[in-house]
Parts: structure tokens; sequence; C-alpha cells
């Protein structure tokens, strides 16, 4: 079977290592919602996130890789953890952390799921990806700034919206 | 898929046993001598401080006292392994680590020597292959730095948090809102450098700072750098930034709870960041391995070849920064917490981003042949008036806080 992915000119190496850490991923995920530690579940969240990062250079998207690192694992999670610290810092498990309604939750993931496989397999379908090295920077920060300028500007500045918004509503009570 | 990991010549081709070799050999190398130098660099420290101090400092262990790390390593790693009752187990083992081995990762992607002249990318000849004096240099080179440099906050966050006490509880917290809030000012000077040197690769950067007037704290004006030292200092929690473990105040920190190896890691880590900071601070602004140029003369340093030499200036501006950074913990008082804050958000991020957008302009000024004064006069008066407005906005809430409004 790998002789014959190999002959289609399939990476066998990328995939074994796509798997092996996508089986990871999912453990932790599954982890997060289910340890009684807040602070347990946030760390959980930091290997899924960095497991992303992993993925991201398997797919030889580094500068991608580094920036999940940077963002997520360096600051979103940091902020999580920070947040957590400052309010309820026990150690131990702890009662009353799942939602009454969790159950719902079961059919809007396999939705979620089924329409991402859906969309990818129906754009890329059996097409190998060209054994290409890496994506630069540049070429990364020429997109950004050419073709797609106007949803970046748009992006930031919902972004900026959401952060002052967050502000003034902090500040009011 | 040559490129993918790093672009040092050694790596491209078939996989052969004597490149791997080398490789093993760098790991091994950087590992020791960074355990190595940290122990030179704690010794250096007690030594550089009684000095300023009119004490004699460690004298006993060795020449000089040189030894006195390694016997204080060796009386920890013999010191009761504690682990408090309350504390979270396996998070509170884990934390030393997470602070020790982004510590190390760094030195991955530093230059530490290498032939940089005449346009050679700082390859050397080690056993008949072309390489470099460096682990890895991954095309993102700069950006791993700071990445690891956010991981290492989870290192201290919680080792504070696991303990189980307030103490430790209370210098994590502190600890993780100067990390993150300097973070900020320390991309934004780190910016400055990327836009002059036009690359993320630390070889890249390297290779841009050919003479003096190239040498980035020259060439993005002095201001870039001196932040960036400031929000490297207060990333390390060192001195005068050093409210995470105030003794007076917080008992020991982060690590109250910590004893024996863990402590050692801990401490360990400590001075070892202190280190690649210096090496990234090199890197970045000095030149790194670049020997002193200034127009068409070269300081030579006789008797060693070019490769062998640029290790020997690493080494050198290494030390200068080694010493300023104890010379910071002996001559500085100490923050306080809200002048910690204010200096961080009010001062070194509107300051590094103005410096940035102001170089940007230039250097588009520059691409398009621009009039140099006109662009200068035409930033900095833009970059007046939004300092008028901010400054204004900063007394106006300042007012009404002091008033008791609710903004």
């Amino acid at each position: 079977m790998i002789a014959q992915a190999a002959a289609d000119s399939i990476n066998v190496a990328q995939n074994v290592g796509f798997g092996i850490i996508a089986a990871g991923m999912i453990f932790a995920a599954l982890c997060v919602v289910t340890t009684s530690n807040v602070v347990h579940a946030a760390l959980w969240l930091v290997l899924v996130l960095a497991g992303v990062a992993a993925q991201y250079i398997l797919a030889a998207a580094e500068f991608v890789a580094v920036s999940q690192v940077l963002v997520y694992v360096g600051a979103v999670m940091v902020l999580f953890l920070f947040g957590i610290m400052l309010t309820r810092a026990q150690i131990g498990p702890e009662k009353g952390l799942n939602n009454r309604g969790w159950a719902a939750g079961i059919p809007v993931a396999v939705v979620l799921l089924g329409l991402l496989s859906w969309a990818i397999l129906d754009a890329f379908e059996d097409t190998t990806l060209p054994d290409r090295g890496p994506t630069t920077t540049s070429r990364i920060s020429d997109d950004v700034l050419h073709p797609y300028l106007v949803p970046f500007l748009a992006i930031s500045f919902i972004l900026l919206a959401a952060a002052i918004g967050a502000m003034v509503l902090a500040r009011k009570d | 898929m040559t490129g993918v990991l790093a672009i040092d010549p050694l790596l491209f081709g078939e996989l052969k046993w004597m490149p791997l070799v080398i490789v093993a050999l760098k790991v091994l190398v950087i590992f020791v001598v960074g355990l190595v130098g940290t122990m030179f660099m704690v010794w250096f420290e007690r030594k550089v401080i009684a000095g300023m101090q009119n004490r004699i400092g460690p004298n006993k262990a060795g020449p000089f006292g040189i030894l006195q790390t390694l016997a204080d390593g060796v009386k920890l790693f013999f010191k009761e392994d504690l682990l408090p009752d309350r504390a979270d187990r396996f998070v509170f083992r884990l934390a030393p680590f997470l602070a020790f081995v982004p510590a190390f990762l760094v030195w991955a992607v530093l230059p530490l020597g290498g032939d940089y002249r005449d346009g050679n990318r700082g390859l050397v000849e080690w056993f008949g292959h072309a390489t470099r004096v460096q682990l890895a240099d991954p095309p993102v080179g700069i950006l791993l730095v700071l990445a690891l440099s956010s991981i290492a906050v989870y290192g201290i966050m919680l080792a504070g948090w696991s303990s189980g006490s307030k103490y430790p509880l209370l210098g994590a917290v502190r600890a993780t809102a100067q990390m993150v809030s300097y973070e900020a000012a320390l991309g934004l000077s780190l910016a400055a450098v990327l836009l002059t040197s036009g690359s993320l690769s630390t070889v890249g950067i390297v290779g841009t700072q050919d003479s003096l007037s190239n040498w980035n704290v020259v060439a993005t004006g002095v201001v870039p750098f001196v932040i960036f030292v400031i929000a490297a200092t207060a990333e390390l929690n060192r001195p005068p930034f050093d409210l995470v473990e105030a003794e007076q105040e917080l008992v020991g920190g982060f690590n109250t709870e910590y004893s024996s190896l863990r402590f050692a890691l801990f401490f360990l880590a400590e001075f070892m960041n202190t280190i690649t900071m210096s090496g990234v601070i090199v890197t970045l602004f000095l030149g790194g391995p670049q020997p002193l140029a200034i127009g068409d003369w070269t300081a030579d340093i006789p008797l060693v070849g070019n490769g062998l030499e640029g290790t020997i200036w690493f080494l050198l501006k290494l030390l200068l920064f080694l010493y300023i950074y104890v010379w910071f913990r002996a001559t500085l008082p100490r923050l306080r917490y809200d002048q910690l804050m204010d200096l961080g958000w009010k001062v070194l991020i509107p300051i590094s981003l103005g410096w940035f957008l102001l170089l940007a302009a230039l250097r588009l000024g520059r691409d398009e042949d621009w009039n140099v004064w006109l662009v200068a006069g035409v930033s900095v008066a833009g970059l007046l008036v939004a300092a008028v407005v901010m400054f204004g906005a900063m007394k106006v809430s300042g007012r009404n806080r002091q008033q008791g409004a609710v903004y």
C-alpha cells in the first residue's frame, strides 16, 4: 500500500506524521472538555493549538506555524490562564463545570465536521499537492498587501472595534 | 523539501553520516557551552556586583571563586526535594522544564560565529562540508525567538499557580502581566530591525550589518535598540523589573515552594535567559559575528582565521551585554507596579510604534525617490499630532479617574 502511495507521488512520511499528530490533537481536545480542572483544560487546549502549528509545519507553512504559536499559544492562552488565575485559582477538581445543555453540542459538532469534510473533499477531490518548498514570508506579505489588502484591513478594523467594545463594556459596570 | 527546516548547505542533498555527525556535534557543543556559560555567568554576576558594592564576592572555591556555582549546584542536588501538599503534582513538576527548555532552544537560531565578510554568508568549512556556526537557520528565525520567549511565560505562570500558595500565585500573576505587556514593545522595536534588514532569518539580519553604519543600532536610529533592551530586561524579570520575585514583598515569588533540583532549573533558566537575550540583542543590533568595521577599515584580530574570528567578536559583544545587565542590577532601584505598567503601555509601546512608522515612511520615500526632508518633516509632524492627541486623552482619563467618574 505504501509503495503504491509513493508511486502515486503521495508524500507518505507527511501523511503518517499528520495521522499521529491528529490523533494526539483529538485526544487532547477530548481532554479539554472532560477534565474537571479549569487550568488543566486550558493546558490541554494549548496542546491542541500546538498540534495545529505542527500540522502547518508538515504542510511547509512555517510562517503560519510560528504565527500560530505566537498568537494562540503565546498570547491567547496566556490571557486565558491569566484570567483564570485572577478569578478562581483553586487547585484540584471542581464541580458544576459542565453546561446543562452540553449534549446539544454533539449534533452541532457532527454537522460542522460533515460540512468541513464535504467542503474540503469537494474542492480538492484526490489531487496531490505539488512537492514544492515552503511558502516564503515575502510571498505571504505580498499577497496580504496586494490582492487581499481590503479584506485584511476590514478584519483588522473589526478586531479593533471588538477590542474597544470590550473595554467600553468592561468599564461601564 | 530541502528548504523546509533549514537552509544550511550542510543539510541539502542525500542523508549521509558526516553531516549528521556535524549536526550532533553542534547540538552537544551548544548544550555544554550553554550550561558552562551559565555557570560562569552566575559567578561573573556575583563577582561584578561585589566589586560595585565594595565587597570581595565568592573567593573560596577554586581560583577567584570561579567554582562557586558548581559547589552551589552540587549542594542543591543533595537537598531534599519538597512537593507541597496542596500542589498540583504534574504541573508542579512540569513547570521548571517549561522555563528551562525554551531558554536553550533559542540558541539554535543564533549565529554564533562564521565568516560574514565580503558577502560570505556565514559559511565555514568543517570536515570538508560547508556549514554555518549555528544549529539551524529557518527562514522565520527571529519569529521563533519571539515564540519561544512567549512559551517561557508558561513556566513561571504554571509554577506560581501549581504551588498552591498565595505568594507564588501573586508572583506568577505579576510575571504574566509584565511579560505580556512588554512583549508588545519588544515586538514593535524588533519590527524596526526587520524593516531595515528586510529578512526574518538571523543569517539575513546579520548579513546586512557589514559595517558600523549598517549595524542596526545605528541604522534604525538607536531608539528601537534602547526600547528593545528595556523590554528585554522586563521580559527576563531582571532588576529593575524584578517585581516577580521581589524578596521584600513576595518571599521568593513564583519559585517560593521550589527546592533542590527543580529550583536549580529555574535558577539556571533565569541566568541562561539573560545570556540568550544578550545573544539576541547582539544578533539583532550589533551585527552578531560581524567584525567592527568603519568605512573601509576593519578591525582584524591577528592570528585567527575569519571563521573563528566571528565567534570571538560574538563573545566580546555578548560579554558587553552581560556586563550591562549586571550593571543595571547593581544600579537601578526596582520600579513600582504602576510605574512598570505606565512605562510599558504609555511610553515604550507608543514610541516604538511611532518610530516604526517613521522608519517605514522614510523607507518608502527612499524607494519612491521623494524628497527626504519633506518626507521626514511630514511624518514627524503627523507623529507629533498623534502624540498630542494621545497625551490629551491620557490627561482627560487621568482627571476623570481622580474625580471618581466612571469614564
